[in-house]
């Protein structure tokens, strides 16, 4: 009597088990692709903030490197390097990069380098950096993010490389320091990977 | 327990409203409350599981047994809650992405289990979405509420990115309240969230206090004094 009770009971959360998946599963299905769209249409906005469309002729998603260098790009995962390029020819390099030196954990960075190691630009594409504050990193918050554009491992020199506070050529922020000087060291660290590494970056899949 | 309509509807709305009252789900509510279109997307989110779970739980209220019947709504709930997060990753990318764990996250809050267990599972399908809706629509207005306040005070703006919400045709209303706010960042973080429903719950217990009947008390007379 007791088993069959408890045998029915576990059979019944089962049956809710099964129907709960399914619908999980269900979702699952239709979702799916639209996700996977997005996902591509709001990396590519900022790729494409980066790199304008006009300047390249590849498709930059399926022209990727997937490189690990804990000692360049903060992390020892692989990332991604978006490639762009024109009739064939090298354009610029979108380094994905990572740093651990921010203020509230890692943040994640794009850095768009021209094929001449001129920087094309910076964009944030995930941090926690205090809201008000650290958050002025954002191209939506302020400009400074801006203030890479044109720079490159020789413009400002190496010295250069630092937060004005530290004697460099980058502001940092009224009660921030901690996250625009991680940022910049991001970058420069970014900038030295793509020299050290030079045209083997461009190499196309055989 | 109010059983009318009419009951079911104060109750959600403001006599036992979540946030104010019941003070459950505080966690998404002061994580997620520093704009209104956040709350927005949090508090319909919520209202949607809400409405969904009520009305899941009531069907089967008499087919599920006493001992299994707390995994069984949780069971229910936490479909719902996958559902709608990989619904709003699909459609509401942006927003998602804004909300982040919190989507998630409404599985765990008690709100939702607590009107599945005590109300949902007692009464007939009807009244039991009603009173998702109505519990919903009363945490989503104490959410906008404090997301406008929170707003307004640290950044000087409403509405601001709405188009994470409705898409390009909201890009321009951002309404700026305040011009060359510098802001106020107590307002954005985590204590502003605290004061803002504490300011808030004590407003709503002034206006019941003024609502409530005046009780007169009889005290006897003095009859000696030294």
């Amino acid at each position: 009597m007791l088993v069959t009770h408890m045998l029915r009971t576990a059979l019944l959360l089962g049956l809710f088990a099964i129907i709960g998946a399914g619908m999980v599963a269900l979702t699952f299905k239709y979702t799916e692709q639209p996700i996977a769209d997005s996902e591509r249409k709001a990396l590519l906005r900022s790729l494409h903030a980066l790199v304008p469309p006009a300047s390249h002729d590849n498709d930059l998603f399926s022209d990727v490197l997937t490189v690990q260098n804990s000692e360049y790009l903060g992390t020892d995962k692989p990332v991604r390097i978006y490639r762009a390029r024109k009739q064939g020819q090298p354009v610029a390099a979108v380094i994905e990069t990572v740093t651990p030196d921010g203020y509230g954990g890692n943040i994640f960075l794009l850095v768009a380098v021209r094929y001449d190691a001129m920087l094309l630009g910076v964009r944030v594409s995930k941090h926690k950096e205090t809201p008000g504050l650290g958050d002025a990193i954002e191209a939506e918050r302020s400009d400074w993010i801006a203030g890479f554009e044109g720079k490159s491992l020789t413009n400002p020199a190496s010295s250069g490389w630092r937060v004005k506070k530290d004697g460099g050529e980058f502001d940092q922020f009224t009660g921030a320091t901690i996250t625009p000087r991680a940022v910049v060291k991001a970058v420069f660290r970014a900038l030295q990977f793509y020299q050290v590494q030079g045209d083997s970056l461009f190499v196309e899949d055989k | 327990m109010a059983n009318r309509y009419s009951g079911i509807s104060s109750d959600g709305l403001w006599h036992n409203n979540i946030g104010f009252v019941q003070l459950l789900g505080l966690c998404p509510l002061l994580a997620v409350s520093s704009t209104v279109v956040n709350a927005l997307g949090l508090g319909l989110a919520t209202m949607f599981v809400l409405v969904a779970s009520n009305l899941s739980v009531s069907l089967i209220r008499n087919l599920v047994r006493q001992e299994i019947r707390i995994p069984a709504f949780m069971l229910i709930i936490a479909s719902f809650v996958t559902a709608i997060d990989l619904a709003m990753n699909a459609w509401l990318y942006d927003l998602h992405k804004v909300l982040g764990i919190f989507i998630p996250l409404i599985v765990t809050n008690c709100a939702i289990l607590g009107r599945a267990e005590a109300f949902a599972s007692r009464t007939s399908v009807d009244r039991a979405v009603l009173d998702g809706m109505m519990m919903g629509l009363g945490f989503t207005l104490v959410l906008l509420l404090l997301g406008g306040m929170r707003e307004v005070i640290g950044q000087g703006t409403l509405l601001a990115n709405a188009h994470l919400m409705f898409g390009s045709m909201a890009e321009g209303w951002t309404i700026t309240l305040i011009d060359d706010y510098r802001g106020f960042l107590l307002a954005i973080l985590p204590p502003g969230a605290f004061l803002g429903l504490g300011l808030l719950i004590a407003v709503k217990n002034i206006i019941d206090d003024k609502l409530a009947k005046p009780v007169t008390i009889v005290v006897g007379e003095v009859v000696e004094q030294h």
